[in-house]
């Protein structure tokens, strides 16, 4: 006898086959990877005031300070990202295809716009990450959000074709959900590594 | 439930046939198996290194190896166990188990559990077949620079170390990742957090310590990668960087490391003391609270891998009073697993002698650690065979005695038979007593002056006779892992058969199967209390209702386990092991130019597209709507 | 101060009883404050654990003698009654607490003596650490230049000496278990450890942190000299290289201080100033060559001299070919540099 004996004592099939927001079992991976992700950028920048403490300056004697401008309207337009990535979370709360296919598709052309300032951001750090240990933690935090904004696009890219071509489900509408949450992840995780590498070595 | 409804359950969750099944698989006990088959092999292959230096240290000014050889042999060694073996056979124990546990018939990210193991599998070849090919890392399980930098490690020997740990660090993430979405989300009705098995809360905490620790040893290799591809200057002290800033990464992931593998034998020791005590743990509240208390504090001790590089006094008092602390939930657990033998009913069955063995041993590898704990003591012990001693203790005695009491344990459930009693107890003696032969006399070894990670030391010192005395134990302790293995393969065809319960266990995974189908239950059990099955009078509880014609999971609320509704459950797929490969030829490339990260990331963009594209109808609406005639 | 103390020997009798201790490499027999320090927070240990494990020895001895009488496979009970066993629990973490207080109170109590000797010290040592040798510089107390050797270290008895550790590479340590615990020596950094000895002898020192191939062999020799025999080595050591009494000792020299060995060592008084092997300025008055690997034997240096990477393999020394007659007065040579 293999099995043992049991008692019926509910039904579940008159359960919803889906859910939205923190009920869905997908948004607990999605937050998962934010708080490996966070993990890494919080290391990162204590990585980056280790060095300030083994330097008699901040940056190190020699060292250019990196650029505000680049920097200033790239964060700027990251922070005005988030009204067009909210009103596309709560669009696919509601499950309205219209709103949710059009707003992806401006995420998209926000993201690729976005990547294109960090390029040029990047090229006004004045610093090279081989030329000291301040250019190389200055380059890890500000490649390592890179690829984040990077990898992002990607995804919300993705996401985009597949909505326009496909019907929408509600597995597709909590996918839009988590990666509108991923998106605001990209930005707060910013703020404090733009104030790291561009306010505190000019209030040190 | 009528049979044919059962007979189209069985067909749904069925894989497909032959190596497409096999390489499809998303069957969290097909994935677990290999796994563990997998940690087994490498396990073994870190013994053999382990005895052919035992030989070479048997006695003094021995020429067995030189000392190339040796330290490559030792830093495979403590490699694999730590990277290869020790955490990846706790997340597949987990793979396997918590769904049962749950009365779930599959984890919450099935492909994702597929893609854990392919790149587990990276890892081993990552570092193994270097080996085969002359180029073994030999600086050590955590390469220190300056040594492990440009200017002392030419070659890529310390960057294939370093890009074995990425392998597996995100297998473990992933693992991870899918093990604590599971247990939060996909508990049965009625098993609320406070009803909820000691080995779920383990693995749920130590899951949780991974997502937090392994990022740390993550960015410490890129960064070391870094240093030696493009001329970063993280770690060297001409360019402003930080020797000491490798140790504080390294060890912030280390420490909390080794609780990760001794958290989910917390859960392990006490499955088995509560089956083979006959009654539920006493002290489950302090038993939960001293695991989150462990969890927690492990963060908080790194510096103690660091005590004799001239840090702070003050600092070094302050994880002196940590590193103590953290033995107080430990001694906390120790009274209640003795104190639920102490008022039970005990059966000495193997299992139970594992345990009994872990409670001798790892108590002593405790002890040593508080000893070490103390910063001024720790500079005559650190570096030593003392500490070799002591994180042997806690591992072999914390960790592996446990994790072969639990294979024990479970060995019926997963494969329908029983292990051979009388040989298991065979293996049981010699792997105990050899282990504890071979590494009791490495403390005084320690106290007699034998620094660690020599190849050889000289006739004077002394240290020759217990240097034997540990040689021999290791032998009589590896003899002994032969015979567990070989009492394991021949069970498989000649072991006594065992029906779903054959220990009269407590929790949800004794009410499947032995083994189980592969979607494990016919129905969702119902929890009632912390020992269901010894509720279950008049039959276990159970709901119906799940689809039988597509493969559904249930999802239940965080704290009180209502369910909320049922999950699509992604059935077999290869895009778990064609994202592996196209995120390993990244991880490999990655070592010899920095261009690699970006032109490996397309292939993996793509597998991944492929991997999450849903499989729905054409959009009917919207400028790419079909067209219909 | 340290005296002979006839407890300390009955309590770790069982591990000199399995070995044949040589003492000269061990936290057991110490020999200098820290040392002496270390070992009573050790033997704290002992007795504090040791009772610790004894207690859980006794409740699980107890748990399988109890168990003897359980015969029967009754069914498991479901919701016992623990009221014993709760207050059991609080006794036992009671002592579990009590016992770390302890033993976490020894460690303050020992860190503060420690660090109150490296305030008293009263000869400053300079050690760098080299793959595979140790760099050795004395501070004069007459002149305040560095006097340099390498590879063995002189203290006088009943003064404190503060050593400061620097590496030229890689991370190494520096470790005489019989005076004290180890420090790091960390590029980049400048770390220090105190060393009172008390008692005259000779002890041995090895690298303990693992340094690359020959970490094996780095070790140093420890010599504790009463005061007027320090001072009396310290004047020898400050004196230029012996000068050549014959034309063989002549030829000697010449090869060392004008040929190859002249680029990486450097031996005082003459033109040989290399930096990058050890200063061999008083070679002879050493007593081992190469870190503690051979004895300083005229065959063992010719033989180091020919084929260094087959006696320490990885070692940077080169091998240098020379024709017998020099290799024989290179070493008859270098044997009078007392």
């Amino acid at each position: 006898m293999n099995t043992i004996p049991v008692r019926v004592t509910g039904d579940l099939s008159a359960l919803p086959g889906s859910a939205s927001g923190a009920k869905h079992v997908v948004w607990w991976g999605n937050f998962g990877f934010m708080l490996i992700e966070g993990m890494a950028f919080l290391l990162a920048g204590a990585c980056y005031l280790y060095l300030i403490g083994r330097s008699p300056s901040w940056p190190p004697p020699g060292d250019a300070l990196p650029d505000l401008t680049w920097s200033s309207i790239f964060t700027a337009a990251l922070v005005a990202s988030q009204a067009p990535n909210l009103w596309l979370l709560r669009e696919s709360k509601r499950k309205r295809e219209k709103p949710v296919r059009w707003l992806a598709l401006a995420m998209t052309g926000i993201g690729i716009g976005l990547v294109a300032l960090r390029a040029v951001e990047l090229g006004h750090l004045n610093v090279r990450w081989d030329h000291d240990a301040y250019g190389s933690v200055v380059w890890m935090l500000m490649v390592l959000h890179t690829s984040h904004i990077a990898t992002e696009l990607g995804e919300t890219g993705v996401q985009t074709v597949w909505l326009f071509t496909h019907e929408i489900g509600d597995d597709q509408y909590s996918d839009v959900e988590d990666d509108s949450n991923y998106w605001s992840f990209v930005v707060l995780a910013w703020l404090p590594i733009y104030l790291l590498v561009y306010w505190v070595p000019r209030w040190v | 439930m009528t049979n044919e409804q059962k007979a189209e359950l069985t067909r749904t969750w069925a894989d497909p046939p032959g190596l497409w099944g096999f390489l499809t698989t998303v069957d969290h006990k097909r994935i677990a198996a290999r796994y563990i088959c997998s940690t087994i092999a490498l396990l073994f292959l870190a013994g053999m290194l382990a005895l052919d230096m035992r030989l070479q240290l048997s006695q003094p000014g021995m020429q067995r190896m030189d000392p190339q050889e040796y330290n490559e042999a030792f830093s495979l060694h403590g490699s694999t166990m730590l990277f290869l073996v020790s955490v990846p056979v706790m997340e597949a124990m987990a793979l396997w188990l918590v769904p049962l546990m749950l009365g779930q018939r599959n984890v919450a990210f099935p492909r994702l559990s597929a893609f854990s193991y392919w790149l587990y599998l990276g890892g081993v070849l990552m570092l193994w077949v270097p080996h085969a090919l002359n180029i073994t890392p030999d600086l050590g399980w955590f390469e220190y620079p300056p040594l492990s930098g440009p200017a002392y490690s030419p070659g890529h020997r310390a960057d294939i170390w370093a890009q074995m740990i990425t392998f597996t660090e995100v297998a473990a993430l992933a693992a991870s990742v899918n093990i604590v979405a599971t247990i939060l989300k996909m508990r049965p009705p009625g098993m609320t957090l406070a009803r909820m098995p000691l080995f779920l809360w383990a693995m749920l905490i130590a899951s949780l310590m991974t997502i937090l620790a392994l990022p740390s040893v993550m960015l410490v290799t890129s960064m070391l990668i870094s240093d030696r591809l493009v001329a970063t200057h993280f770690f060297a002290p001409a360019g402003g960087g930080d020797v000491l800033l490798f140790q504080h990464l390294f060890w912030f992931f280390g420490h909390p490391e080794v609780y990760i593998i001794f958290v989910p034998a917390i859960g392990f020791v006490s499955a088995i003391v509560e089956v083979f005590a006959r009654r539920p743990m006493f002290g489950y509240r302090a038993m939960v609270l001293s695991m989150v208390a462990i969890g927690v504090l492990a963060f908080g001790l790194w510096v103690h891998h660091m005590f004799a590089v001239g840090l702070p006094r003050i600092g070094n008092a302050f994880y002196t009073a940590a590193s103590m602390a953290i033995a107080f939930p430990a001694g906390i657990q120790i009274f209640c697993w003795i104190a639920t033998l102490w008022s039970g009913r005990p059966r000495f069955d193997t299992p139970l002698l594992w345990i009994v063995a872990f409670l001798v041993t790892f108590v002593v590898g405790g002890l040593s650690g508080v000893m070490a704990a103390a910063a001024p003591l720790d500079l005559q012990l650190t570096d030593t065979y003392f500490i070799v001693a002591h994180f042997h203790y806690v591992l072999v005695g914390g960790a592996m005695f446990p994790l072969f009491g639990a294979f024990c344990f479970w060995y019926p459930k997963a494969t329908g038979r029983l292990m051979s009693e009388a040989w298991g107890k065979l293996a049981f003696w010699l792997i105990a007593g050899g282990f504890n032969l071979g590494f009791f006399p490495m403390h005084l070894l320690g106290l007699m002056g034998m620094p660690r990670r020599v190849y050889t030391y000289p006739a004077e010192l002394g240290w020759g006779t217990l240097n034997l005395v540990a040689t021999i134990g290791s032998a009589i302790a590896v003899l002994g892992g032969v015979v567990f293995v070989v009492n394991a393969l021949v069970s498989l065809r000649r072991g006594k058969p065992a029906g779903p319960d054959p220990w009269g266990g407590a929790t949800l995974e004794w009410a499947a199967p032995s083994p189980p189908p592969q979607h494990n239950f016919d129905w969702m059990p119902v929890e009632t209390s912390l020992a269901p099955m010894w509720d279950a009078k008049d039959g276990l509880a159970v709901m119906e209702g799940l689809a039988t014609g597509s493969r559904e999971v249930l999802v239940t609320s965080l704290v009180e386990a209502e369910p909320e509704y049922r999950q699509h459950s992604v059935g077999p797929s290869i895009w778990p092991l064609v994202s592996g490969l196209a995120v390993s030829a990244l991880f490999v490339g990655s070592i010899f130019t920095p261009w690699a990260l970006v032109w490996g990331a397309l292939p993996v963009g793509a597998a991944l597209t492929l991997w999450f594209w849903p499989t729905r109808p054409r959009a009917t609406a919207g400028p790419f709507a079909r067209r219909s005639g | 101060m340290v005296r002979p103390d006839p407890m300390k020997w009955r309590v770790l009798l069982p591990a000199f009883a399995v070995t044949s201790c040589s003492g000269a490499q061990t936290p057991l027999d110490p020999v200098g404050d820290q040392a002496s320090q270390l070992f009573s927070l050790l033997t704290l240990m002992l007795w504090v654990c040791g009772i610790a494990y004894a207690l859980v020895l006794a409740f699980l001895g107890w748990t399988l003698w109890r168990a003897r009488h359980v015969l029967e496979r009754d069914p498991p009970e479901v919701a016992p009654e623990d009221r014993r066993l709760n207050h059991g629990l609080r006794i036992w973490a009671g002592l579990v607490a009590v016992g770390l207080i302890i033993l976490a109170g020894g460690s303050y109590v020992v860190d503060w003596a420690l660090s109150r000797a490296e305030r008293e010290a009263a000869l400053e040592v300079r050690v760098t650490g080299h793959q595979w040798w140790w760099r050795i510089e004395y501070r004069d107390p007459a002149t305040h230049q560095w006097i340099e050797t390498a590879n063995e270290l002189h203290l006088p008895q009943g003064r404190t000496a503060l050593v400061l550790l620097g590496s030229a590479d890689v991370i190494h340590s520096f470790w005489v278990p019989n005076v004290a615990g180890k420090m790091d020596m960390v590029p980049g950094r400048i770390n220090q450890v105190a060393l009172t000895p008390r008692r005259l002898g000779w002890f041995r020192g090895q690298c303990a942190e693992f340094c690359g191939s020959q970490h094996a062999h780095m070790a140093f020799d420890v010599y504790v000299d009463s005061p007027a025999q320090f001072a009396a080595w310290l004047t020898a050591q400050r004196q230029p290289a012996t000068a050549a009494t014959d034309p063989v000792l002549a030829r000697g020299a010449q090869v060392v201080t004008q040929g190859p060995c002249a680029a990486c060592h450097r031996l005082r008084g003459t033109p040989a100033t290399g930096r990058a092997g050890p200063d061999i300025t008083h070679l002879a008055s050493r007593h081992a060559l190469a870190a503690g690997t051979l004895p300083l034997t005229r065959g063992a240096i010719q033989g180091w001299i020919a084929q260094p990477k087959a006696l320490k393999p990885g070692t940077m020394m080169p091998a240098i070919p020379l024709s017998a007659a020099d290799a024989d007065a290179v070493s008859r040579y270098l044997v009078t540099l007392k």
